[in-house]
């Protein structure tokens, strides 16, 4: 039995339907982030979730359990937001406690707790401070602190790294982690930040427009990228298209838009003759050896440790690529790359689903 | 005004650290000063004179009183003159009686000789003297404490009642979405169109249906839902995050502990400057009072000082302290909390 | 000191926990907004209805239904008029004295206050020591209330007072300044603007510090002239501002009755009445009350006011949106 299971849930604000009928299970101890560009409703799910926000149509279900009809403070949630939300009058240690106050906690309950979590999440010298008086990696660590205290059935963050500066944005990410790690609840995280995604889930569910695109494991999301969006959206740097149509006589043959030609693994791609594709590689798949397609370089940036060579191709595309150490390649030189077909994405390009056949 | 337009117009700047302007605004602050501040300040000055003193004219600064002396042989002090013309000048003599412009005077080291003198020849010995009795007649003599009761009651009911439900509506109509919102905001809005002053009679008639005419509650009640109120404290509840509340939300809290926790705390400066609104404007109340409040034992200080007005026609030492008294609060309140008052009205546009 | 009433709101939580579940979070919304809203639809709203009745009803009954329908007889009353420019010519002339004494009141009250206030707030914003305080001195007689504000001044303008042995002493007559209708006029019109210009100064304060001062700065490079500055940079930059505070001075001018009525209880005569005091007396004060004739007055005054505060939201968006 999944911990929280969404069936079908909708969302409509007025007349603008913001959720779309949205499927997800989430297992037991799993740490789920729903990525997806802004304005895509992630926000709204999530909040929909914790009870925050009416549910239109379909089911929320915790352990099993309906929950449209359950209020917030009953569904055994908690939240970590983005502006942290800590109550700004309330000393770190009031913030902490207040939640457990009004279950009517006993005091020495509250406060064996309250120290626990300090403890763990390193603030135990910070509890009579206001959150006025906190540096923002402070400020989070008690925000997830009062997410905590309460022992929640599951966890759920809304971008709550957002508002860090980069450097500790990666250090937070390893302690949500380890957190997870150490607490073994499920948690729901919400980022538009795909390395955030990629690095952190157990499990992404790929959120555009109110639907979701695709929900899986982060490298079967990278490897087996389930339609363009997806595939565009997850990895970094991100992945190139090519436009172009399978050969009317070689189903392993695709006829690029500029007239050239490449192979793809038999079998591998379902499709018929003439069907227009769009292909997509990774600028790391592209190699620069081979007699390839042709590319005109417009930009070399030479990294030292990496070089990014960006070019056009013969029917006009943009392309980048990504190569390991130094490269001799100058600006207005016209070069040769070859798409390895083995690291190569198929689309329909009417529909944007992957042609991936199995 | 027109000093300054005559400066302005005026075009070559002068020479030496002070330029023309500065000497234009401080002389404009010094005025200022004078008109502003003098009238309260000779009032205050005019309150401590004794009534003989106030109808003298023409008037002097600061209050003086004649010096007296009990003389052996008088059961009253006696006022004490300086001799400054005649047989008797450089003595100190106090006056037993006058007739016409001959006094009866004795010296007070000899007081068994009268000495008749030209009155003219003479001049009071005066010191300056605080007449503090015109205070303390006005608790002793007068219903004076009564009056400051209704008015402190007043006050004090009808601020705290206009905090709470003001800051009650001001959190639904700021952090809830519900349907008919919309309505009553527009209607809360209309009626800051509408001043009560044009609504006495109807709103005269409500209170006396509710048998309020004559209470302290006729006073207090029909005041007490303002929308300058609900107005203010709005504005200043939509900058409190909506996260907050959800947080709180999360945290098990019901909607009225996150009123009574949350957005009251965080309300705390718009409450305070809207309090210390409330209180003036309840302090000073005069129109709404004067047409519910009609038994004198009912009425707020301002309405008794009205009042005092036609009864004491000619007792400025009963009036004018009486004034100081009733503006006391209002300048203490204001000399610890200008800045919060000024940001306020500034903010609510005044009443 | 919220401590303290804790206890109180534990107990208030328990039903309202209840209604809460019942209902839902939406719904709370109305419990807080009750008590306002019935104060404000029995004090507000209702009157307002209520008002239109009684200028349709006559007699000096307080209750609607022992009121009889005069239809707009009460209006009639007031409007009658040969020439409405001669008060004594209408069959209720005090009522046209006193809407000619509030139009010329609040032409001089408001017209001086205004440029009074916009000289203060400029002297106010310059670089000047002590800018507090002085603040200070300008604003405070807005929070003196109205009868001490006129008894201040009676007291120096009584016939033995201060002004007068001023007058004495440099030479002149004294005058009855009270008792002379055009002298009780302009000493009328001189407190209201001593007790509220303050208000309008830090509001035009307000406004002149919006201004950067790198655009003055910038002026003086330029050479302007001070008095060029003024024109040309403080006045239009100012003149949103100066708007606001000349139609909210307005729309309280139209209102003034108390300190007036304190000071000189309307007097000389009818010479001071304002037609807020009309409204009051008609209504209130001399027997007969008649209420209706105040209503319909107190309708056609707020005819004039919810013009002026139209006028004002208006500029306030040109403001906002400009
Ligand atoms: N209360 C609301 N009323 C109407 N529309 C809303 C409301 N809240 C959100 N929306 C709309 O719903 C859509 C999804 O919003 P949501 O906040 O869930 O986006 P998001 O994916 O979290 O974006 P971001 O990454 O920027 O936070 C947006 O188009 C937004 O405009
Ligand atoms: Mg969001």
């Amino acid at each position: 039995m999944a911990n929280i299971e969404l069936r079908n849930v909708v969302k409509r604000f007025g007349a603008l339907e913001v959720i779309r009928g949205v499927d997800l299970q989430i297992e037991h101890g799993e740490f789920c982030v729903f990525v997806g560009p802004s304005g895509c409703g992630k926000s709204t799910l999530l909040r929909m979730i914790s009870g925050l926000e009416d549910i239109t149509g379909g089911e929320v279900l915790i352990d099993g359990k309906p929950v449209n009809n359950v209020s917030a403070a009953e569904r055994g949630l908690s939240m970590v937001f983005q502006s942290y939300a800590l109550y700004p009058h309330m000393s770190v240690r009031q913030n902490l406690s207040f939640g457990l106050e009004n279950v009517r906690t006993p005091k020495d309950v509250i406060d064996a707790k309250v120290r626990d979590v300090a403890t763990m999440l390193q603030i135990d010298q910070l509890l009579e401070r206001r959150p006025k008086e906190l540096s923002g990696g402070q400020r989070q660590r008690v925000a997830i602190g009062r997410a905590v205290v309460r022992e929640p059935l599951g966890f759920l963050f809304d971008e709550p790294l957002s508002n860090l500066d980069a450097e500790l944005r990666v250090e937070m990410r390893g302690e949500i982690s380890s957190l997870h790690r150490r607490l073994g609840n499920s948690m729901i995280y919400v980022t538009h930040d795909q390395v955030e995604a990629m690095t952190m889930a157990d499990k992404i569910a790929v959120l555009r427009a109110g639907l979701v695109e695709q929900y899986g494991r982060p490298l079967e999301l990278y490897n087996r990228p389930a339609n363009l969006f997806v595939a565009g959206f997850i990895g970094s740097p991100k992945m190139n298209f090519l436009e172009g149509r399978i050969s009317a006589d070689d189903p392993a043959e695709i006829v690029l838009d500029s007239g050239e030609r490449l192979r793809v693994p038999a079998g591998k791609f379902s499709g018929g003759p003439d069907q227009r594709v769009t292909i997509g590689i990774r600028p790391t798949d592209l190699d620069l050896s081979g007699d390839g397609i042709r590319l005109d370089v417009g930009g070399v940036e030479q990294l030292g440790g990496e070089s990014h060579i960006f070019g056009t191709t013969a029917d006009g595309r943009k392309l980048t690529l990504h190569t390991q150490g130094q490269t001799p390649v100058a600006i207005g030189e016209e070069i040769r790359i070859s798409v390895p077909s083995d690291r190569m994405h198929l689309f329909d390009t009417q529909s944007g689903k992957t042609l991936l056949s199995e | 005004m027109a000093r300054i337009v005559a400066f302005l117009t005026r075009t070559r700047a002068g020479k030496g650290r002070m330029d023309w302007t500065d000497w234009v605004t401080y002389g404009y602050l010094l005025f200022g000063i004078v008109l502003m501040f003098g009238p309260v300040a000779w009032l205050l000055l005019s309150s401590f004179k004794t009534g003989a003193e106030l109808e003298r004219f023409p008037p002097r600064l600061l209050p003086v009183a004649q010096d007296t002396l009990v003389v052996e042989g008088y059961d009253e002090p006696l006022p004490l003159f300086k001799m400054i013309a005649g047989d008797q000048e450089g003595r100190t003599l106090a006056q037993i009686r006058r007739v016409g412009l001959i006094a009866q005077m004795v010296d007070p080291a000899e007081p068994e000789t009268r000495l008749k003198v030209n009155v003219a020849d003479r001049e009071p010995i005066e010191r300056i003297a605080f007449a503090w009795s015109n205070y303390t007649d006005l608790f002793e003599r007068l219903n004076f404490p009564l009056y400051l009761w209704n008015s402190t009651a007043i006050t004090l009911t009808a601020t705290a009642i206009m905090l709470v439900i003001n800051s009650m509506a001001a959190f639904a109509l700021s952090k809830y979405k519900f349907r008919g919102k919309l309505t009553v905001l527009a209607l809360v809005i209309g009626t800051l169109m509408v001043p009560g002053t044009v609504l006495l009679v109807p709103t005269f008639l409500l209170v006396s249906q509710f048998g309020m005419v004559n209470t302290l509650w006729g006073v207090i009640i029909p005041g007490a839902a303002t929308p300058t109120g609900v107005f203010l404290l709005r504005q200043y509840m939509i900058t409190i995050p909506d996260e907050i509340l959800d947080a709180a939300r999360m945290d098990s809290a019901s909607e009225l502990k996150i009123f009574w926790r949350i957005i009251i705390p965080l309300s705390a400066p718009a409450i305070a400057v809207l309090a210390i609104l409330a209180i003036m404007w309840r302090w000073n109340d005069f129109l709404w009072p004067l047409i519910v409040l009609s038994e004198n034992d009912k009425f707020t200080l301002q309405l008794a000082l009205n009042s005092f007005q036609g009864e004491f026609l000619t007792e400025w030492e009963k009036l004018l302290p009486a004034t100081v008294l009733t503006l006391l609060p209002v300048a203490i309140v204001f000399m610890f909390l200008q800045k919060y008052i000024a940001t306020g009205i500034a903010s609510t546009g005044g009443k | 000191m919220l401590k303290l009433l804790n206890p109180i709101m534990r107990l208030v939580e328990i039903p309202f926990l209840l209604v809460q579940k019942r209902l839902g979070i939406g719904m709370t919304a109305w419990l807080f907004l009750a008590p306002n809203l019935a104060l404000f639809s029995l004090f507000t709203f209702l009157p307002i209805i209520l008002n239109f009745s009684y200028a349709t009803t006559g007699g000096e009954a307080i209750l609607l239904r022992d009121r009889p329908d005069v239809g707009f007889q009460n209006f009639g009353n007031l409007l009658e008029c040969e020439n409405v420019l001669d008060p004594s010519s209408c069959r209720n002339d005090l009522f046209w004295r006193a809407v000619w004494n509030t139009v010329w009141f609040v032409v001089f009250q408001v017209g001086i206050m205004v440029i009074a206030a916009l000289a203060t707030a400029i002297v106010l914003n310059r670089k000047i020591r002590a800018r507090g305080l002085f603040r200070g001195v300008f604003f405070f007689p807005v929070l003196l209330s109205p009868v001490v504000v006129a008894l201040i001044w009676k007291w120096i303008l009584q016939r033995n007072g201060l002004l007068n042995a001023g007058l004495e002493s440099l030479g002149f007559e004294t005058i009855n300044w009270l008792i002379e209708r055009h002298w009780a006029f302009f000493w009328s019109t001189f407190i209201s603007i001593w007790a509220h210009m303050g208000f309008y100064t830090l509001i035009l304060l307000a406004g002149l510090q919006a201004i950067p001062q790198d655009v003055y700065e910038a002026a003086l490079m330029d050479r302007a002239s001070p008095w060029r500055c003024f024109r040309k940079i403080t006045l239009p930059l100012l003149s949103p501002t100066l708007l606001v505070v000349l139609v909210l001075a307005l729309i309280k001018g139209v209102q003034t009755f108390d300190e007036i009525y304190a000071f000189t209880g309307g007097g000389p005569g009818s010479a001071t009445t304002l037609i807020m005091q009309f409204i009051y007396e008609t209504g209130f004060g001399v027997q007969p009350r008649l209420l209706g004739v105040a209503a319909a007055a107190a309708i056609m005054l707020a005819m004039v006011l919810i013009f002026l505060t139209a006028l004002q939201f208006w500029i306030n968006r040109k403001k906002v949106d400009g």
